[in-house]
């Protein structure tokens, strides 16, 4: 209990993929969608640093991986914003479940 | 050892980071460090409460604090992990860069930041159950795995390492991604453009 190994890290970012998966079943709102998925990537994130930390220290691969998880992270909330923004321009509202005007 | 965890937790300094002072933080067996599990459980538990407060607040501004909560004490799990570059990196990228648009975001789509909109009782439940078995399963699966490879304790890398690094095994990849951050950067402007 004292010694803290991979599992403790893997724990915490199996607590994090949980919450951000039942941020985007749940909520109604875009951008709250968007931080539930950076919430899973964080996850992703957590799960990598540690493996490379423990299984392959010294290689570096799980950090480097992870920052390319960062680079995307970023571009993927840009344009997701920028999306939002273009909904609410045309909707007036942000609620994922009224964007269904290309519905047949 | 403890002295090493807290020179990690300030390795904010990058004087620090680029020496590699904190490289050895974590070592994997050291019985003898107290320290160490107390600011891990810590971090852990402040990383948990952020995710679950995450999930079940309604209020997206409130999201936001959250999710800054879960950001930094994700960084601080990296300082741990003697990935200074990266919990580095995270505090820039994400606790400065992302969170930050997400406010913008929060912002510029809501009449009142207080509108609500409300889940159906019954698909909250339902996510709910899916989402407690899946963590509880896992959590299950990864107490009781046993993971090949050696537990072994070196020195953690450092900051030039993981440049070498990213410029001759990663080039590749590196350069890709600089391509898609100018797209990105073109597709978002070309997005949120004023309509005449």
């Amino acid at each position: 209990m004292l010694t803290i190994g991979l599992e403790h890290y893997l724990v915490v970012g199996a607590v994090f993929f949980c919450a951000g998966l039942f941020t985007m079943m749940t909520k109604r709102n875009a951008i709250g969608i968007l931080i539930g998925v950076e919430l899973v990537l964080n996850s992703a994130n957590i799960n990598l640093v540690a493996f490379d930390r423990y299984l392959g220290p010294g290689r570096l691969d799980g950090q480097i991986v992870a920052l390319f998880v960062i680079v995307l992270a970023a571009a993927e909330a840009a344009l997701a914003v920028g999306i939002c923004i273009n909904l609410y321009k045309n909707l007036s509202t942000v609620d994922v479940d009224r964007a269904n005007t290309l519905r047949g | 050892m403890p002295l090493a965890a807290l020179i990690a937790l300030g390795a904010m300094a990058m004087p620090a980071m680029a020496s590699g002072v904190a490289s050895d933080v974590t070592s994997a067996e050291s019985p003898g460090g107290i320290i160490e599990p107390i600011i891990f459980y810590i971090v852990a538990a402040v990383a948990v409460i952020s995710a679950i407060g995450v999930c079940v607040t309604q209020n997206i501004v409130r999201m936001t604090v959250w999710l800054f909560g879960a950001l930094g004490s994700a960084a601080l799990l990296y300082f741990l992990l003697a990935a200074n570059f990266i919990a580095a990196i995270q505090l820039i990228v994400y606790a400065g860069g992302t969170l930050v648009l997400l406010v913008f975001g929060v912002m510029l789509t809501s009449k009142s930041p207080w509108v609500r909109y409300d889940t159906p009782k019954l698909e909250m439940a339902g996510a709910a159950v899916v989402c407690l078995a899946l963590v509880v399963t896992l959590c299950l699966l990864l107490i009781r795995a046993t993971w090949a490879g050696t537990v072994s304790v070196v020195p953690g890398a450092a900051v030039a390492d993981i440049g070498r690094k990213l410029i001759t095994v990663y080039l590749v990849p590196f350069e890709i991604a600089g391509v898609l951050l100018m797209i990105v950067m073109v597709a978002a402007a070309h997005l949120a453009r004023q309509e005449k």
